[in-house]
């Protein structure tokens, strides 16, 4: 065992066809990640395109309504196509590009990264390749109509549970099908080394303007950072620069579903147990046998079995706390956040704003709390208003 | 010498591939035996995962039903001491490093031993993660065998070197699943795993005619064939075993032909 260990998390458990592929990757990555122009070009799609830095705003009114922490929402959802995906996406593209890639595959859960990397690809002159769980189509039309819209090509994916997992196997076997021309551009700080630490380190960039803009406003570190987790890029992105300060609270927020003592969660820490699946040894939701859990939450983004190798080593070393918020906590934080601050945040990081909901109160005035907003909830009005017994058609 | 090694010692070896559990684990028995009689020389029994992302939809299929069916690990390993009363053919398990992991990597691997299992084909442990269960595969004398691809290039006297029982060379790209053509250059591989090793060399992936096989197996060792029989199964249910039976025979006599 060698390749990309988080204490005894990750590992390359891949197909021996695609580990040329992934070697290759790592290499190109190693030759890239320091050089001048590589940064230069990169940094500049990340200003110039994205909209970066993306704003670390002071949430007043949630604040004083709270009545405990201070409270900052770290702005992911102004990014351009509205999430935290794009910064992982131009720096794969952009990487995929030097490596004479010519062709874009992505699963995508809620569509944000399917979005994301369409969106790349356009931008690059790309081709492009996504797949979908065909329940999530369903779920998210609209972000459907928008890859479309770039120019990509989306597969519905109907085996297995038909959702974010199935979509990663599938772009998992579209790859070992095609591989001189195609990159295969994961969304998530997950799958075989190097992809946990490249998405990481592309993610990084939140942590990193966090640090800066608090110490701006604040003068000193954020007592607590607060984000979601699925596979856990947004999170890891967030808590990266802050692992080596141990006064800083990390903590991730998992989609609980129904609840974790129900069949209807994706709460990997909370309910899952360590095992081997697509690509990586961490943490998954699992029957006693070793077979994958089907799992449920309303978010799609957050509907994955498993979690990122680096969040499994940082649970281990207890380093970052991970909790579980059910669908209806969630629900209503998305709606607290719209009335309260005038922001309709993703359902995802609605996530992450219920459980701040829950200890904001708890700590006390001159605590300073950051909570990613990894995402804007425009994509999840009609979800919302199914949830809440109204039919929405869009 | 493994059992798997002197399977290969009379010509070319036919190596059948069954998902155990589809549609139940009494027709998987019953298709084991047909193809032992019809002249299999080594018989991969699948043990269903699910989410199996080596496969194509035909072993997909086949898995989830045997899943829904109720098909566990330890009735897998039932199964195979039941077989073990009358079939001596070895008898190799391909399934997915979470299937063992999740077993108890000892435990499963010592059951394998005492049950009678020779080998042990796990698609998602390349080279790099063999560490994982390679050593409890030599205490208990399972072979791990190693997979090789068309993209392997630089990598295949690496992996030959350190390869148990036999080599499983991976045909084409992509997943498991019926192809028309296979382009990839077979020979030049085998040619470079034999400057590496005296292992046998099964050829895989994509595989359904005799034509194919015979092809496949005249420029290795042999011939191995999931999906085609799985299709077989998927479409005569627990009529399947006299199909697969006469199947494979028909695969085994025209290999005696090379």
């Amino acid at each position: 065992m060698t390749n990309g260990r988080f204490g005894i998390h990750g590992g390359q458990y891949i197909p021996e066809t695609l580990m040329n592929a992934v070697i290759e990757l790592e290499e190109a990555y190693a030759r890239f990640k320091d050089d001048t122009d590589f940064n230069k070009e990169l940094t500049y799609l990340f200003n110039e395109y994205a909209g970066r830095p993306s704003r670390l705003y002071y949430a007043e009114k949630m604040t004083k309504d709270l009545g405990g922490a201070k409270i900052y929402l770290k702005r992911e959802d102004l990014n351009h196509t509205g999430a935290h995906k794009i910064n992982n996406v131009l720096g794969q593209a952009l990487l995929a590009k030097k490596m004479g890639k010519t062709r874009l595959i992505a699963e995508t859960g809620a569509g944000q990264h399917g979005v994301a990397t369409a969106t790349a690809a356009a931008l690059m002159g790309m081709e492009c390749v996504v797949f979908m769980g065909e329940e999530d189509t369903k779920r998210q039309a609209l972000n459907v109509y928008r890859m479309r819209l770039l120019g990509a090509e989306v597969i519905p994916v109907t085996t297995g549970t038909a959702t974010l997992k199935d979509a990663v196997s599938e772009a998992m076997r579209e790859w070992t099908r095609r591989i001189a021309d195609t990159h295969y551009c994961l969304g998530s700080v997950m799958g075989p080394h190097p992809f946990p630490t490249i998405v990481r380190d592309f993610q990084a960039v939140i942590s990193r303007e966090i640090k800066q803009q608090l110490q701006e406003k604040e003068g000193r570190l954020p007592d607590a950072v607060l984000a979601c987790v699925g596979g856990g890029s947004n999170a890891m992105g967030s808590f990266y620069h802050f692992i080596g300060d141990p006064s800083v609270r990390l903590i991730g927020c998992e989609a609980a579903g129904r609840g974790v003592d129900t069949f209807e969660t994706a709460a990997t820490i909370a309910t899952g147990k360590l095992g081997i699946f697509h690509g990586m040894k961490s943490y998954f939701c699992q029957d006693k046998y070793g077979q994958i859990a089907p799992v449920y939450s309303i978010s799609a983004g957050l509907d994955y079995p498993g979690i990122g190798p680096e969040h499994a080593w940082l649970h281990d070393t207890g380093r970052a706390e991970y909790v579980p918020v059910t669908d209806e906590e969630a629900v209503n934080a998305f709606e607290y956040l719209a009335r309260t601050e005038g922001i309709i945040p993703a359902i995802e990081s609605a996530h992450a704003v219920a459980h701040a909901m829950k200890i904001a109160p708890k700590m006390d005035r001159d605590k300073l709390m950051v909570i990613t907003v990894s995402g804007r909830g425009d994509k999840d009005c009609a979800a919302i208003a199914r949830y809440r017994g109204e039919d929405l058609h869009e | 010498m493994s059992n798997i090694h002197s399977a290969f010692e009379k010509g070319k070896a036919f190596i059948p591939f069954l998902t155990c559990g589809d549609p139940d684990l009494e027709t998987t028995a019953a298709c084991v035996r047909e193809c032992v009689k019809a002249g299999a020389s080594i018989i991969e029994l699948g043990i269903p995962f699910s989410d199996p992302t080596a496969e194509g939809p035909v072993i997909q299929g086949a898995s989830l039903r045997a899943l829904r069916g109720g098909v566990t690990t330890d009735r897998v390993f039932d199964l195979v001491r039941e077989l073990r009363k009358d079939v001596s053919v070895p008898l190799v398990f391909m399934t997915y490093a979470n299937v063992v992991f999740s077993y108890g990597a000892e435990k499963f691997i010592s059951a394998c031993q005492r049950t009678g299992i020779d080998g042990l084909i796990l698609p998602d442990i390349p080279y790099e993660e063999r560490g994982e269960f390679a050593p409890l595969c030599e205490r208990y004398g399972v072979d791990l065998i190693s997979m090789i691809a068309p993209t392997s290039e630089n990598r295949v006297a690496m992996i030959a070197r350190e390869a148990r029982g036999f080599i499983y060379l991976v045909s084409s790209l992509g997943v498991t699943g019926v192809r028309q053509e296979i382009t990839t250059d077979v020979g030049a591989i085998v040619r470079v795993i034999r400057e590496n090793t005296r292992l046998p060399v099964a050829v895989g992936f994509g595989i359904s005619t005799p034509e194919q096989a015979r092809k496949m197996a005249s420029l290795s060792d042999g011939a191995i064939v999931g999906s085609a029989i799985v299709r077989l199964i998927e479409r005569y249910k627990q009529d399947a075993p006299r199909y697969v039976g006469e199947y494979v025979r028909g695969m085994t006599e025209h290999l005696d032909y090379t």
